[in-house]
Order: C-alpha cells, then structure tokens, then sequence
C-alpha cells in the first residue's frame, strides 16, 4: 500500500511543475467537477472524531417520544427486538458466552455510528427522512436506554464523540494503525491473528 | 421456479406474443405499398429461456415487504446452487445475494452518478456513460460473503444439517467475469492527496451502505463494475455500478456504487463495526479482516446426492482463494489418509473460482471424500482442527456458537454410505 501511495506523490508533485496541459487528467471530458449541492447531497459519512456531525442538538426524552413513533413497531416498545429487527438494548455479559447478543450498548463500538446509521439507513421504508435533531434525539434514547448517557444529556456534535461506549476496548487489533500492515500482519489459513 | 410461476410466465409470454400477432394483423390490414410483412419473433425467442427441464434454483428467503407485514422472520439471502454447477461462472441468475433486509433499488443508469471526492486535487462525477468511455479491464472474481460455509452462516443452521448440500454448505459464493474500470485509473483522475490512506466506498440503496477499505487495494485491483457475465450488472448485484474487491469479504463489494470518499481514517460504520467483525471465545473480536483464505467444497457427489451404484463416477467441485490463484487441489476419497492431485480447469484466475475433477471407481463402501486447496502463496485449506487452534478454540465451540466463524475455510467432509445417499460430515 505504501508502495503505491508513495509514487502517487511525486506522480502529482511533476504535474503541479509542468505546464497547465500536463496538470490535466489523462482523459479528456470524461467526468466533471461535482456542484457543491452534489457533494452535500451524498456526503453523509460520520468519523469517529465526529468532525462531519452537523449543528443540533437532541436528548432521550424527545428520542423516546419519537422512537415510539417511529421505531417501536419493528424494535418493540421497550428495544427488545422483533422478528422485523435487531433488539437495540440488553447482552451485556453476553459476549463470551455461546449466545452473544451484540446490541449499540453490549457491542458496538462506537457512539458515532449509531448516528451515522440512523441518518443514513432509519426509519425502515422512510430512509434519510429523519432531521437532524430527531437523529440526535434518537441516537441519545438508544445511549440513555443502555445506561450510557443520561436521560436529559444533551447530544450534539461536541458531545457524542466524546462518549465512549462500553464495548469500545472488545476489537483487534486496538490500534487501527496496525491496519497498515494488512499485508504483513503473518495472516495465515485465511484468518489474521 | 417452481412450476407454478414457470406457468405464469409462459401465460403472460404468450399473452404477450398474441399481442405482437394481433398488431401485425392490423398492419397487414395497410395497402400494399407498407413495408413487407417480417416474420414476428416470439418473445420467448428474444431473451433465451433454458430447459424447463432444468430446475436448479438459489434457496433460502429475501426480506421482504410482505414477510415483514405477516410478521414472518427475518430473512438472510439466497444461495447459489453449487451442486448442479458445471465450469466455474455462475450464471447471474443464480449469483448469491445478501441483502440484509433491503431490496435492491430500482435504479435508471441516466440518473446515476459515481462521485470521487474528499482528499482529492479534483474531485469528479462520472455518469454511467461516463465511466464506460474510459479504458477497462474484464476479469474472472469470485464474491463469497465472509461467513460462507461457517457453521452458523447466514443460513443458519442448514449449513450443518446432515442432509445439507453444497448450496447450504458454500452457497454463498458465487463467480462471475467483470468488466469495468480500475478504480486506480478513477483515483488518478481525481488526483489523490498524500493525505488519504482509506476509501469510504458507498451505495445508492435504502441503506446507504457504506465500507472503509484501505487505500492500497484501491489501488491494487478493485475495479468500478459495469458488466457481468457478459451484459449489464444484475440489479440485485449492484446494477448499474458494483465495486468488486477481488478476494476479500463480500461486503467490501458496494452494490449500486454512488460515492467513492478518500479520507484518513476507517470511518467505522456499522456493518463494518457491528456485523461483521468476527467474535472469539473471550469476547474479543476480529475486525477489518478482508482477505478470504483458500477454501474448496466437492460439488459432485456431495450432499443430496445418490450415487447410482458402484463403478466410475468423476468427482468434481470448486476451489478459490483471496489471495491469487489456486495453484494445487488435492482430493481424497479414504477420509484423508491418501490424497491425489486433482486435474485443475481452464481458466485458473486469480482470486477466481476454479474448477476441478478427479476420477474416482467407488467400490460401493461407506467412506469419506475430501478436497485441500493450495493457492500461489502456498497457503493450504486448514482442517477444522487446525481452524480452531487459530481461535485458541475447541471444534466443539466452532460448531456450537451461534454466531457467523468469519472465514470458516475448513475442509469439507462429505459422507458416502453404502446405500449411495452422500451426506454432510461436518455436522
């Protein structure tokens, strides 16, 4: 990976010295350059140092109204799961057992996605038409309903990166750098250690 | 197809064709001086049906809108028949699919758009169009979700039902000829910042699924497909963009590719965070793993097969590997206390399935048949042992969780009883 990346660098260096022709992609007229709507449109992918979190804010009081609104029918009243969807609380103490239920609270690593996912993916057949303080809202019910926050925390772009969930230390490796290294990391029989 | 819906399709066939008959009455109706009459092509003829003799289906469910409203289960995907596979292109029909509960989109390719954009010099948008004037690449790749063959995989528990087949067993991977452009001929155009050492790839579907993937694949081999299997990508494979990441799990594999975003970290979505990440005994899990190991699964005779009787029967199945090409696949038919250099089939690809056969006289007792893959990196197919000792697990723990063992590419045991019925060892 490393390889590739570092000729791309002087590949790019070249053309920025050479004249306007050679600045120019290799095809001519094909593809252009996005409209500032275009990209807003799609650009929708929350890190986890929330940095692309928009401005609102919400709490789990509100998120509880909505979610009995819009979510209970496939998640159930109370978050446990129907055969429609994943239950959204509950499997701590699970994990090492033969029977993990790996929930936003027992698993999930990050309070991030559960924003991310709500947004971009909820409410079933009515995809993206939340706003955004109801996904704030939403997102703090599911932190509240698994002891994570509490039920008046306010939920905004400062505050939800911050938290960290309970599971956050269960993956590996721990250090994403290590990812890098894919290709050296000793993967044998198919599985990396 | 059962017969059910076969019937309805040659009723609306025909309809269709009685339509065709009845405008060209009409038109035979103009004076003389009208274009002469061509002979009108039944529909049937205009896009090739086969046999209906021939019945091999995909099995298990799709989740779909009316399942939900009767309260039935939720449903995982739908598996490729392998058992009645021949070569090592599986038709588009029958390519695997998992949806996890969404339905593909419908979308128009004059609507579509793939954008390239974050850390990049220029970022682009290519329509459909677009993308198919630039220079291509067609190639042979395999798509195998990552919890093929586990003993609970997404089909559940039919995977170690004694009378499994191999489209319970492995029947999520399935192998098609791609034709699109390279993503890296895409990330030059858009100029690639130093910056960026992760993709997020996204699709267009209810979810927005969305993968982060490192940037030296991208660079490597994964390409932006428009075609498979000679015409345009399936709608429930992606239609009309699919990223293919050849190798790894299937879920880097974006169907209904909309957005390609160069960032600097893995964005931890959820499927990436949530679903896929690979459980062991002590809690800990397993994420971003990509690369599927080398596996093989004898289709023939194998799970729900009867042989006729004693005498000559080829056996013949299917071996891949993530890493590059199958280079050896060795086949036992004494429960592994001898083995044979299996005949490989043209064309062996990379990171491709790859058929092959050994000949095989069944002396009409019980025994135990057995196929090992080796790729081009020397990395041989592990026993179900030796797949445990990697989770510092017993067997027992790898057939009782209840969670997907992420690629699970032990090898498969098939049980040949002296009655001739062949069933499915690893149970």
């Amino acid at each position: 990976m490393r390889f590739h990346f570092n000729i791309l660098v002087p590949v790019v260096a070249v053309a920025a010295c050479a004249t306007a022709a050679a600045q120019t992609p290799d095809y001519k007229n094909v593809g252009r350059t996005p409209t500032a709507q275009e990209v807003q449109a799609m650009d929708i992918a929350i890190g986890t140092d929330g940095k692309e979190l928009p401005p609102g804010s919400g709490n789990a009081k509100t998120g509880g109204v909505l979610f009995a609104q819009k979510c209970a029918a496939c998640h159930g009243e109370n978050q446990e799961g129907s055969a429609q969807a994943p239950a959204l609380v509950g499997g701590k103490g699970t994990l090492t057992s033969l029977h993990p239920k790996m929930t936003a609270g027992s698993y999930w690593p990050f309070a991030t996605t559960i924003f991310d996912y709500i947004r971009r993916a909820m409410p079933r057949y009515q995809e993206g038409s939340l706003k955004v303080d109801e996904v704030y809202s939403l997102t703090a019910f599911i932190l509240y309903r698994n002891d994570i926050i509490k039920e008046d925390d306010v939920i905004d772009a400062t505050t939800l990166p911050k938290i960290k969930m309970p599971n956050r230390d269960g993956f590996i490796p721990q250090n994403l750098d290590e990812i890098h290294d894919w290709k050296k990391r000793g993967c044998k029989l198919g599985h990396c250690p | 197809m059962n017969p059910k819906q076969t019937d309805r399709r040659r009723f609306l066939k025909n309809g269709a064709a009685l339509a065709g008959l009845a405008v060209g009455a009409s038109a035979s109706a103009l004076p003389a001086a009208a274009e002469p009459a061509l002979e009108k092509v039944d529909e049937l003829h205009l896009y090739g049906e086969r046999s209906h003799y021939v019945t091999a289906v995909r099995n298990g469910s799709i989740n779909n809108p009316e399942r939900r409203l009767k309260d039935e289960p939720v449903a995982f995907g739908l598996r490729t028949p392998l058992q009645d596979s021949v070569g090592m292109i599986t038709p588009s029909s029958l390519h695997f699919t998992i949806s996890h509960g969404f339905e593909p989109p419908d979308i128009d390719p004059k609507e579509h758009h793939l954008l390239i954009h974050g850390m990049v010099d220029r970022p682009l948008i290519f329509s459909v169009d677009e993308i198919k004037r630039l220079p291509f690449v067609t190639r042979f790749h395999f798509v195998e979700c990552h919890g093929n063959s586990s003993p609970r995989g997404p089909g559940g528990d039919a995977r170690i039902a004694a009378n499994a087949t191999p489209q319970e067993t492995h029947g999520f991977t399935s192998c098609s000829q791609w034709t699109g452009v390279l993503l890296s001929t895409l990330l030059k155009e858009a100029g690639v910042q130093k910056t960026a050492t992760w993709i997020i790839a996204e699709g267009a579907d209810e979810p927005k699924h969305s993968k982060s993937i490192p940037i030296g694949k991208a660079w490597d081999d994964a390409l932006v497909a428009y075609g498979q299997n000679g015409e345009p990508v399936r709608p429930e494979q992606g239609f009309p963009l699919r990223l293919i990441v050849p190798g790894w799990q299937g879920i880097n594999n974006v169907k209904w590719l909309r957005r390609i975003d160069l960032v600097d970290e893995p964005y931890m979505a959820m499927m990436e965070t949530s679903r896929y990440p690979s459980m062991r005994l002590d809690g800990k899990s397993r994420w971003f793993e990509f690369e599927l190991g080398p596996k093989s699964v004898i289709t023939r005779p194998a799970g729900g097969y009867k042989m006729p009787g004693p005498g000559f029967h080829e056996i013949t199945g299917l071996a891949w590997s993530g890493a590059g090409a199958v280079k050896r696949v060795e086949v036992s038919t004494d429960g592994g206390r001898t083995w044979k250099d299996a005949q490989l089939h043209d064309p062996i690809a990379r990171k491709a399935h790859t058929r092959f056969s050994s000949p095989w006289t069944w002396d009409g007792k019980e025994t135990i048949l057995l196929s090992r893959c080796t790729d081009d990196q020397g990395t041989v197919q592990p026993t179900i042992a030796q797949v445990a000792k990697l989770w510092n697990a017993d067997i027992d723990f790898l057939l009782k969780t209840q969670q997907v063992v992420g690629d699970f590419n032990a090898i498969q045991p098939w049980k040949v009883n002296a009655d001739g019925s062949v069933q499915n060892a690893l149970v």
